[in-house]
């Protein structure tokens, strides 16, 4: 579990961490619409530029971010593989047999893939690495309240993504706990054939069921003993507030975005 | 020897930026059949000691020894089944780890892990039920229907069913009342007692640890700071309180005496041999009377 690095938090203090969750959401979502928009070398070198320069922003060491990428491998690897063998013929072919060809243009496109997978990973990595998971959801809900005039609850939505957030670690602590205790008691977790790991599952999942339900039905016992109703508005105890360094990062990350839509084959 | 750590250290996810080292270079010995317990303040490294004893966590350095069993960082996993069976394990809450549909299979689960066959593992399940004082009348209901304290003794029944020669409790009267607490330590006073089970407690407990404890181990911080006997160890309440723990309640007495001007061969430590050291001290005025 611990090999896992997507999706994770590691807290440091550089300005990527500091940076308003809201830029840093907008910001990747427009970076990865960037990223399928990008045709040519030159608007890939400007992507790469982007994605190193945050990564070294973010004092993060580079080796961290090809570790969370190891678990993805295959996937990148057999997409890659798919493009290489399947595309259409365009350009010189090198290999044909079959249905399956090897041409320039399948060549030329599993590298952009190749690419693109590892570009949109490392930002959305980076996204998670350098931001809370509360900060995210606090991110999102203010992102999503233009759509309170559409009579969307996004407080209720907010909350309960906010709770699901706080509650993947604790969730983490109790199933490796359960884990250990099982262990303890002689199941062999990953080891033997499918059949014999999916049972070993079911002494882990039966107690993490059960606690997922007390611990949520003893929350809403002590949120409705705080008075929390739904559909009220909210205030909050953290409120993001516009800093010089979101200004110059919108500014910066902007600039790579015009060069790429610029020097992109149109 | 039963148990003997050697410089052992372990690190939390050694080689990130997140490593946190949360035993460190603990040595120490518990001689066959004794009786250990480990006090600390909250996150002094207690409970990933204990995990050791069974290589749940392989030490990162070191070397740990249980009765014929060793574990050192290059130890494979599957040397460790046996050890496995050999030290029992209570963890915090033991409750949470059953799953089964009937109490009898929750029980009998351990011993099937380790070879036992189905019709032994359920007969020793129904015995182990009554070691832990619940009547073989529970044996087909679910373990979901038990309260809190019921539900802990199936689950300790079923550690001791894969009959273990080293039992490893951490804190296991966590959350019980007076009256179950006292049941369970005497439960396992029974079994050290009787079937001459090593024991490792793990508590917050001082009176259980006057009372039950033959060694006491003090960890702060991931480092042992003190062993020794609970005479030795409680002899020095300012010390124990630095450390934020604190003496037993008849200690305290016994001190809080000292101050006014009686004096003690040896500080009691429980209820009893306070007791009976104030009683030592007038003999002869009941003979008078009759």
């Amino acid at each position: 579990m611990s090999k896992f690095i997507f999706g994770r938090y590691l807290p440091l203090n550089s300005v990527v961490h500091r940076l308003d969750p809201r830029a840093k959401l907008m910001l990747s979502f427009c970076y990865i619409i960037l990223v399928f928009l990008a045709n040519n070398p030159l608007s890939y070198v400007i992507l790469i530029a982007l994605t190193v320069g945050s990564i070294l922003a973010s004092k993060i060491s580079l080796g961290f971010f090809l570790r969370g990428i190891r678990p993805l491998l295959w996937l990148i690897v057999f997409t890659v593989v798919l493009q290489l063998l399947f595309s259409p013929v365009g350009g010189h072919t090198y290999f044909h047999w079959a249905f399956i060809n090897i041409s320039q243009f399948g060549v030329i496109n599993a590298g952009y893939i190749f690419i693109r997978f590892l570009l949109i990973i490392m930002m959305s990595t980076l996204l998670t690495l350098s931001t809370q998971p509360l900060d995210i959801a606090t991110g999102l809900a203010s992102l999503m309240k233009p759509l309170r005039w559409l009579h969307v609850p996004v407080d209720t939505l907010a909350m309960m993504l906010s709770i699901a957030l706080r509650f993947v670690p604790t969730l983490m602590d109790e199933a490796t706990k359960i884990m250990n205790a099982q262990r303890a008691r002689g199941v062999d977790f990953g080891e033997g054939g499918l059949f014999k790991q999916a049972k070993a599952l079911i002494p882990l999942l039966v107690p993490l069921f059960m606690s997922a339900f007390n611990r949520a039905e003893d929350l809403s016992t002590a949120m409705e003993a705080r008075g929390y109703q739904d559909s009220e508005h909210r205030s909050q105890y953290r409120i993001l507030t516009w800093q010089k360094r979101d200004t110059v990062t919108w500014i910066l990350f902007l600039i790579g975005f015009a060069a790429i839509l610029a020097c992109r084959r149109w | 020897m039963a148990i003997a750590f050697e410089h052992v250290t372990y690190t939390y996810q050694a080689g990130t930026p997140m490593a946190h080292t949360a035993v460190e270079d603990v040595s120490f010995q518990v001689p066959d059949h004794g009786y250990l317990a480990i006090i600390g303040h909250t996150g002094s490294g207690k409970s990933t000691l204990i995990q050791q004893l069974n290589a749940l966590y392989k030490p990162s350095a070191g070397t740990i020894h249980v009765d014929d069993f060793t574990v050192t960082p290059e130890t494979t996993n599957a040397a460790l089944k046996p050890l496995r069976q050999h030290v029992g394990m209570v963890f915090q809450f033991p409750e949470s780890q059953l799953f089964e549909e009937t109490i009898r299979q929750d029980i009998a689960f351990g011993p099937k892990n380790f070879g036992m066959s189905e019709a032994d593992a359920n007969a020793l399940a129904d015995e182990m039920l009554t070691t832990v004082g619940l009547d073989a009348s529970y044996a087909d209901r679910s373990p979901f229907e038990l309260s809190g304290g019921q539900m802990r003794r199936v689950a300790i029944a079923g550690v001791l069913a894969m009959k273990p020669q080293v039992l490893v409790l951490d804190e296991p009267t966590a959350g019980l009342d007076p009256q179950g607490r006292q049941a369970m330590m005497e439960l396992f006073e029974r079994l050290h007692r009787e079937q001459g089970l090593t024991i490792v407690l793990v508590t917050h407990q001082m009176e259980d640890v006057a009372q039950y404890a033959e060694q006491v181990a003090v960890m702060r911080e991931g480092k042992l700071i003190k062993f020794g006997t609970p005479t030795d160890v409680f002899a020095d309440p300012d010390w124990l309180r630095a450390n934020q723990l604190d003496v037993p309640r008849a200690a305290q007495f016994a001190q809080q005496l000292r101050q006014r001007g009686l004096t003690w061969d040896t500080l009691p430590l429980t209820a009893d041999q306070l007791a009976d050291q104030i009683a030592a001290r007038w003999p002869a005025k009941g003979a008078d009377h009759v």
